[in-house]
């Protein structure tokens, strides 16, 4: 426990007292406090940054773990309770899972020379979908509405022969959206 | 409450608040947490504007200098932010959970009655329903959570059946991840 105060003052009126805690550590990696870092499900990255920081308190967290071994991952790992692990690879599983996302812009060819462009995808990265449409249509001067695929997830379908400006758009509006996720491809006419 | 709070979709609006309502507010929390008492000037200084976030459901998030420091439901009593409550631990009333309630309550689940009578729990202080208090965990410092009362310790002593806790906020929810621009 960091300094505490005591305020029991007898002039003053009596408030109830409370210690007052200003320095608590919080967790670099999982932002809990420390104590809390093995429920996090990323217990070997929040002990190595804790062991980078600070040893003293990592002796103290983590006591089953020797000090003395070099800081390497497989050593962290026996220190891991198999919960910790099943949380940990659960946690690798859904960063999987994010890698493996797609924002899809389609080219699909209405008639000889109207085309309309889908994007799908960009809700998966916390695009709001409707102001993103909005944006489309003014920057591109042109029509674009947000509209249910049978897949029942919506799409935005942008009017005109725009796919390559839209991908610009995408990677420079949207930082979250990694430009190996998004994928370009060619539809027939519905 | 913030299980799956983002401020991005979830705040309607904020405003900065008129001094007299600021003043009530104040008020209010000071009431409610008179162990404030000698830190409230350092907290919400009277002369720094006061942000009130306005969220879904009737939620209101207390923001000063861009730090959250309470919240309420429905007009209801203030809850201190989890960082706050961390920096004043001893301002309301505690229950422990045991240790195995951990997970549970770190995946947003409400309180049921044994985690809270078991070995390793502790319910020190009679209360009665409906009070706002903090949680505590078995073998660890801080607080996990708060939540509110939804029978009194009494009752869940001797009942030790169902939720004896709603949880509002813990550690890793929503709102302790929050960061909302003024
Ligand atoms: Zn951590």
């Amino acid at each position: 426990m960091s300094d505490s105060e005591q305020h029991a003052d007898d002039a003053q009126p009596v408030w109830p007292p409370t210690r007052v805690l200003p320095d608590i550590l919080y967790c670099g990696v999982c932002t809990l406090p420390i104590e809390y870092c093995e429920f996090a499900g990323t217990v070997s990255k929040c002990q190595k940054w804790l062991r980078n920081k600070d040893q003293a308190l990592f002796a103290k967290t983590w006591p089953d773990i020797d000090l003395s071994q070099k800081l390497e991952e497989t050593t962290i790992d026996e220190g891991m309770t198999k919960e910790q692990k099943k949380a940990e690879a659960k946690a690798a599983q859904e960063a999987k899972k994010k890698a493996n996302q797609r924002v899809v812009i389609k080219r699909i060819e209405r008639s000889k020379r109207k085309c309309v462009i889908e994007v799908s995808g960009l809700e998966l990265f916390g695009v709001d979908l409707k102001k993103a449409a909005k944006l489309f249509a003014t920057k591109f001067a042109t029509g674009a509405s947000v509209t249910k695929n049978p897949q029942g997830t919506d799409d935005i379908v942008v009017q005109g022969d725009v796919q390559d400006d839209i991908y610009d758009l995408v990677v420079e509006t949207w930082e979250q959206v990694p430009e190996e996720q998004i994928e370009l491809t060619e539809g027939k006419k519905k | 409450m913030f299980k799956k709070f983002v401020p991005k979709d979830d705040v309607s609006g904020k405003s900065k608040v008129k001094s007299s309502v600021q003043r009530g507010i104040r008020a209010k929390i000071l009431e409610q947490y008179p162990a404030l008492n000698p830190y409230i000037e350092e907290l919400i200084p009277k002369k720094d504007p006061l942000v009130l976030v306005k969220c879904h459901d009737r939620l209101n998030v207390v923001m000063v200098n861009d730090q959250l420091l309470f919240f309420n439901h429905h007009d209801g009593p203030y809850y201190p932010t989890l960082q706050l409550l961390h920096k004043y631990p001893d301002i309301m009333p505690k229950v422990q959970v045991d240790r195995g309630a951990i997970k549970f309550v770190l995946s947003g689940a409400n309180i049921m009655c044994p985690g809270l009578t078991s070995k390793g729990a502790r319910l020190d202080t009679d209360l009665p329903v409906d009070t706002p208090v903090a949680v505590l965990a078995e073998g660890k410092e801080h607080a996990l959570a708060l939540g509110e009362l939804k029978m009194s310790t009494s009752d869940i002593k001797s009942i030790n059946k169902g939720v004896g806790v709603e949880l509002v906020h813990f550690i890793n929810d929503g709102l302790w991840h929050a960061k909302i621009e003024a």
